[in-house]
């Protein structure tokens, strides 16, 4: 009995390379779009190696962490390449992350019956949040401490358990050696959480199969391919086809990544903030705080919502409402196609104008506030939220927008409402023109989207192929 | 081995009976796991009074003292000043001090023991950071503090002006005159 043998009759090795590998027979018809799964799977590896590395020398500490960071970067051999490979790596796992969920609003791959992968992921995507927040304060420099502090208190704003909430936190009332102590202890953890999730993501993936650029569902066409007669006709062996098609993503993105590393590693204060070369002072607060930009999107609309009866709370809620929405997108999409090749007007005017908002919420979020972008804020949180609540609306046939589908349409107008309400109402200083431009806007949204009259529903959707294109 | 057929409802029982008790001694872990995530008796214990000598203080001036972490800020106010505060009462959300932001010694209109001097926890009630003093601003409509994070603005006295993130004052934190020059941070009697 060889080695091989006796070692498969134990374990699957085999079976399970066959089934995740060889004789995984993904869409032949992948494009452009189709790398970053597996970037973002060999980013979180290059950043778990480079963070057990940086743990090596790292001290959580609030005496020593600040002074621990600097002594990585000038006496560590190597240790400058590791932690800006680690710094950029988090900057770079997110953009990865970014244009991989684009992808799954293009083609329609949270649809039926990959909802559990589009979930998994999205979970992927809050503990990335989470363990990049958490990592963040760790060097213990001024941007560290005070980011640490907004954040921590945006728990305190909840109701009733809020104080108590961000104590446990911070396991002190303030941000301090303790908080840090425990940061650290998170930071190492999640990332293992985050393979397992990854694990669950390609399971669940693997099972219903890939999803493609036509949104066909290959299982469903004829069979047989010059592998295996049962095999889906349009599918190919995951390798040796896109491993080797994924390789090359991996070379053209390590050209990038390492220009970034080797030339760029501050990003001109976008990846790694100024503020944070100097060590952490609790009684100064440094002249304009802002979150790193990956996080700056849903902050803009933090503070785009303004208090309200005497709470902090609804802008929290926004926030929160903001990525949970996120969740629920295999529910509000009701087109009955998946890509965004075969589906109407509305469904890719609205993904443009989705895509846009978001960069440039993106955008005011690393700016300090004033009249006219908070004004600018506050419509385009408006817009960020109409894209999920009228999407029953402009994605569907319009019979099939039932009671939910109104409902949302309903929450959407009293938003737009009160967008109008601050513009006209609490903002004396914008000018009209603006005021009338956003209101014109948001009305036109609500209009061509929400309601649809039947002449644009008219030319909704084009018909599917049969088998994949291209 | 007996042959006495399965009592299936008496395993029922069995079965939803140690899963029970197995359920409710694994949830009572969460008790002192998360119970050790509570601030410990060392970081309670951090809260030590500090002493203030506000001798040297000028007219104007701002002191900044570190107690339980978070800045406190002593300041003495001009005569200016004082007279210029109470007219701003109609752009404040609390100019009467109706919230527990102070203690009882503190609740008045200037928010202070001495009509001069000013104590204050300087920390944003939005979302803690901590504000600029401008003393050009000091008794001006524009604020004398302005929160660099989200943009609320605070009067001399720590009052929160309407249409601004954060909801409530300042905190005045406890204090008492030891002497005429010194203030005890952080206490509310000189015993201690």
């Amino acid at each position: 009995m060889s080695f091989n043998e006796w070692f498969n009759k134990r374990f699957p090795a085999d079976k399970m390379m066959r089934e995740h590998l060889t004789e995984y027979f993904a869409p032949k018809n992948f494009n452009f779009w189709y790398f970053f799964g597996s970037l973002a799977l060999m980013v979180l590896v290059l950043q778990i190696v480079t963070g057990v590395l940086l743990a090596m020398n790292y001290k959580p500490d609030a005496e020593l962490a600040f002074a621990s960071v600097e002594y990585i970067m000038r006496d560590v051999w190597g240790g400058w390449f590791v932690r800006y490979m680690h710094s950029t790596g988090a900057s770079f796992f997110f953009i990865v992350i970014y244009l991989h969920m684009f992808r799954g609003l293009l083609y329609g791959s949270y649809k039926n019956p990959r909802e559990l992968v589009w979930i998994f992921g999205m979970v992927i995507y809050i503990a990335m949040m989470a363990t990049a927040f958490f990592g963040y304060l760790l060097p213990w420099g001024q941007m560290s401490y005070w980011g640490a502090q907004v954040i921590v208190n945006l728990f305190e704003t909840l109701p009733i358990i809020g104080g108590a909430l961000s104590e446990w936190i911070r396991g002190d009332y303030v941000i301090s050696d303790i908080t840090l102590n425990r940061f650290y202890a998170f930071h190492y953890l999640i990332p293992f959480i985050l393979v397992a999730l990854v694990v669950l993501h390609i399971i669940a993936l693997h099972e219903t199969g890939s999803n493609n650029p036509d949104g066909v569902e290959i299982k469903k066409g004829p069979k047989g391919n010059r592998w295996s007669k049962d095999a889906p006709a349009d599918g190919i062996p995951f390798h040796p086809y896109y491993t080797v098609k994924d390789l090359l993503g991996v070379v053209v993105f390590l050209v990038f990544f390492f220009a970034v590393v080797f030339f760029f590693p501050e990003m001109g204060g976008y990846f790694i903030e100024a503020p944070n070369f100097e060590p952490a002072n609790p009684l100064k607060t440094p002249e304009h705080i802002a979150p790193v930009w990956y996080f700056t999107p849903y902050y803009a609309i933090l503070r785009a919502v303004p208090s309200f009866a005497g709470t902090q709370v609804w802008g929290v809620l926004a926030m929160g409402a903001a990525i949970v929405l996120f969740f629920f997108l295999p529910w509000l999409d009701r087109s009955p196609v998946k890509s965004v090749r075969y589906k109407g007007p509305s469904t890719k005017v609205f993904l443009a104008i989705f895509v846009v908002t978001f960069l440039v919420l993106g955008w005011l979020g690393t700016e300090a506030p004033s009249v006219e972008l908070t004004a600018m804020a506050q419509f385009l949180t408006v817009v960020y939220f109409l894209f999920f609540l009228l999407m029953p609306c402009y994605s569907g046939t319009g019979d099939n927008l039932g009671f939910s589908g109104f409902l949302l349409f309903v929450i959407g107008l009293l938003m737009s409402l009160g967008l109008f309400y601050l513009l006209w109402g609490e903002t004396p200083d914008l000018s009209t023109a603006m005021k009338w431009f956003y209101t014109l806007v948001t009305i036109a949204i609500l209009f061509f989207l929400g309601v649809k009259p039947g002449w644009i529903r008219a030319d909704a959707i084009k018909p599917v192929p049969e088998r994949v294109t291209g | 081995m007996t042959d006495e057929p399965v009592d299936h409802k008496r395993r029922r029982l069995l079965t939803i009976a140690t899963s029970g008790v197995g359920a409710v001694g694994a949830a009572a872990l969460v008790v002192p796991f998360a119970g050790s995530m509570v601030p410990s008796e060392k970081a309670k214990a951090a809260g030590a009074p500090v002493k203030v000598d506000i001798s040297n203080l000028e007219s104007g001036q701002q002191l900044t003292v570190e107690w339980r972490g978070k800045p406190v800020w002593i300041i003495r106010r001009s005569k200016e000043v004082l007279d210029f505060l109470p007219s701003m009462d109609g752009q404040l959300v609390d100019p009467g001090s109706e919230m527990a932001q102070q203690p009882d010694y503190a609740r008045n209109e200037l928010r202070s023991i001495r009509e001069e001097v000013v104590v204050l926890v300087g920390i944003c009630t939005h979302l803690g950071c901590s504000p600029k003093y401008r003393p050009e601003f000091a008794a001006t409509a524009e604020a004398a503090f302005l929160c660099a994070c989200h943009g609320s603005r605070f009067d001399l006295a720590g009052r929160v002006y309407k249409n601004v993130p954060a909801p409530k004052n300042l905190e005045v934190p406890p204090h008492v005159y030891t002497s005429d020059t010194e203030i005890l941070i952080g206490s509310d009697s000189e015993a201690a």
